[in-house]
């Protein structure tokens, strides 16, 4: 009787104790660091209230404003240009190529790759002085300069450069997945219907795969947000704090200069802007998935 | 993906086809040398010595290729204050990825079987809210875990580095086996329990044995994120604990005298060895994570 009991309950013993954790360290933990964010914590962890002084201080941070601006001009140049690459790669590998699977080995080996080891080859390559520049004086011209990595106006783009070469082949499958996802019916129609390659593509095929731009858009809006690595290895942040996104600047608040409810206050940020993005999306695919 | 032969656009004929091939190849051929070259330059630059590096070409192959800087990253070159090489920490990494990859990877699959095979009232929702602990960007939990693994006294620790991973990887596992085992067949699991099996001989006799192929996308899946990851590893431990990408970063990071470019990219090299090969071996696998990891990001 009592086994019985025990083999009835037995599926939701198992599963409560891994949702418990998921609620402490997840629910419980996002709680903490939002608490934190209206309290005047310093160094250690100060539990009194004290409204919304932290945010105040944030927004009034050049350097929040620094990090804010970078990530609009990286989440930008990032998500346009690895949907551009992608897309295009995509189609080019949807034309019946015989070695497609090796040529998608190629472009897609980048994401085994960790952000730290992407930093350090681009960093390399972009070396003011060794690196592309030298290459090109050795080509013959001489007076080419590339010094981006360090130069505050234009470092972000360096990081931009690394990260599309490094995410851009993800979104090429996507769009792959997506691509033969369509019918050979339709594109036959549309071949006897007198529409060349172009149009089939612009005017039919990519419509049919708008949620696959949908969900790419989220993913790298996603990476995007939380892009910390890819900054530190590349420019740690500088030249000063030129490079500065809200995932450094709260690492920054955090652990180098102990200001703990600004720290807190601008996580509470990221999180929020995560938020907007994600639940709607996490909403329509679940009600999706429960059809 | 197989049936390439009938996919894609239909084909005209004839001299306009045939230039539009080359076109196609061409640029095709162009973008893998442009996801190839950082390898290239890489390993090139790693194979050379300091003089070569200044005085020859980025891309050009080394004139006397030398393991040097190999050896020098592995073994003895300075990480902040300890100069002993990549070695150390890419051992750290090994303790920290193996324990984190197992357990995540276990305790998702019994998640995964128990919220779709023993549906109890409530077990979508309790799916619902572990599977958003894989969206939150991870700075809104460093505070609060650092405390707690002050408290149990796992600051600064691999062990600490295994916790934090199986718990942040759970989200991800019990996903990928939920989307597995919901397409396993009720009728299965129906007779099992008729036959008097209970819920862990069912786990253990029936649905682990099917679920091969998906216990080897989330170990790929987890390895790959755990292995790569920074952002914990850098919060978390201190000096002798770092993982390897903490590691790396640091070495490039160090600057005692004349800049070693080659070591550098050797260091880089060895941090990257263990995913690129799993990758090599196993991209297969590791593709079809990423297409499920496309509903989480």
């Amino acid at each position: 009787m009592l086994a019985r009991v025990v083999e009835k309950w037995l599926p939701r013993i198992v599963v409560m104790p891994l949702f418990a954790v998921s609620l402490f360290f997840v629910y419980g933990f996002i709680a903490w660091t939002t608490w934190i964010s209206f309290t005047r914590s310093v160094v250690m962890p100060d539990y009194g209230f004290d409204g919304l002084a932290q945010y105040e201080r944030l927004w009034s941070t050049p350097r929040w404003y620094v990090a804010l601006g970078n990530l609009a001009v990286f989440s930008i140049l990032f998500i346009g240009l690895c949907i551009v690459v992608g897309i295009l790669l995509a189609i080019l590998l949807d034309q019946r190529i015989r070695i497609e699977g090796a040529i998608r080995t190629v472009y897609l080996y980048p994401m085994a790759l960790s952000f730290i080891v992407t930093g350090t080859a681009w960093k390399w390559i972009l070396n003011p002085g060794l690196g592309l520049e030298h290459l090109a004086h050795q080509w013959g011209w001489t007076d080419f300069h590339f010094g981006w990595l360090v130069d505050p106006q234009m470092a972000i783009y360096t990081v931009v450069i690394a990260g599309v070469w490094q995410s851009s082949g993800y979104v090429m499958a996507l769009f792959l997945a997506g691509l033969r996802s369509v019918d050979d019916e339709v594109l036959r129609a549309a071949a006897i219907d007198g529409a060349g390659p172009i149009r089939t593509y612009t005017s039919i095929v990519l419509p049919m795969i708008r949620p696959v731009f949908f969900s790419a858009i989220i993913v790298l809006a996603h990476l995007a947000i939380k892009s910390y690595d890819l900054v530190v290895a590349l420019t740690g942040g500088g030249p000063g704090y030129a490079t500065d996104v809200p995932a450094t600047f709260m690492y920054s608040f955090a652990f180098q200069r102990s200001e703990l409810g600004t720290a807190a206050a601008s996580a509470v940020m990221m999180l929020v802007t995560i938020l907007a993005i994600i639940v709607p999306y996490l909403y329509s695919e679940l009600r999706e998935a429960g059809r | 993906m197989t049936n390439s032969a009938n996919a894609g656009i239909v084909r005209r004929k004839g001299l306009g086809a045939r230039v539009g091939r080359i076109v196609l190849f061409t640029i095709l051929g162009l973008f893998c040398v442009y996801y190839l070259m950082p390898l290239w330059v890489v390993v090139v630059t790693s194979l050379k010595s300091l003089d070569e590096i200044r005085a020859g070409s980025l891309l050009g192959l080394p004139q006397a290729p030398s393991f040097a800087a190999w050896g020098k990253a592995w073994g003895s070159a300075c990480v902040g204050v300890r100069c002993d090489g990549l070695a150390p920490y890419v051992w750290n990494s090994f303790a920290m990825v193996i324990p984190a990859v197992a357990l995540s990877t276990f305790l998702g699959a019994i998640a995964g079987y128990a919220l779709t095979k023993w549906r109890f009232p409530g077990a979508d929702t309790i799916f619902a809210l572990m599977l958003f602990g894989a969206f939150i960007p991870f700075q809104v939990v460093l505070l609060p875990m650092a405390r707690v693994l002050g408290i149990l006294d796992l600051a600064g620790s691999v062990v600490g580095l295994v916790l934090v991973h199986t718990v942040y990887g759970l989200a991800f596992t019990t996903l990928f086996f939920r989307n597995f085992f919901v397409g396993v067949s009720n009728g299965i699991v129906d007779a099992a329990k008729i036959d008097g099996a209970g819920f862990f001989s069912i786990f253990f006799r029936i649905m682990l044995p099917m679920a091969p192929p998906v216990i080897v996308v989330t170990v790929i899946w987890q390895f790959t994120q755990i292995w790569n990851d920074f952002l914990f590893g850098v919060a978390f431990t201190v000096g002798d604990s770092n993982p390897v990408t903490v590691a790396l970063n640091n070495l490039v990071a160090t600057s005692t005298g004349v800049k070693e470019y080659n070591v550098d990219m050797a260091a880089a090299v060895i941090a990257a060895l263990p995913t690129l090969l799993v990758y090599v071996v196993a991209g297969k696998y590791f593709v079809r994570g990423l297409a499920a990891g496309a509903v989480k990001g």
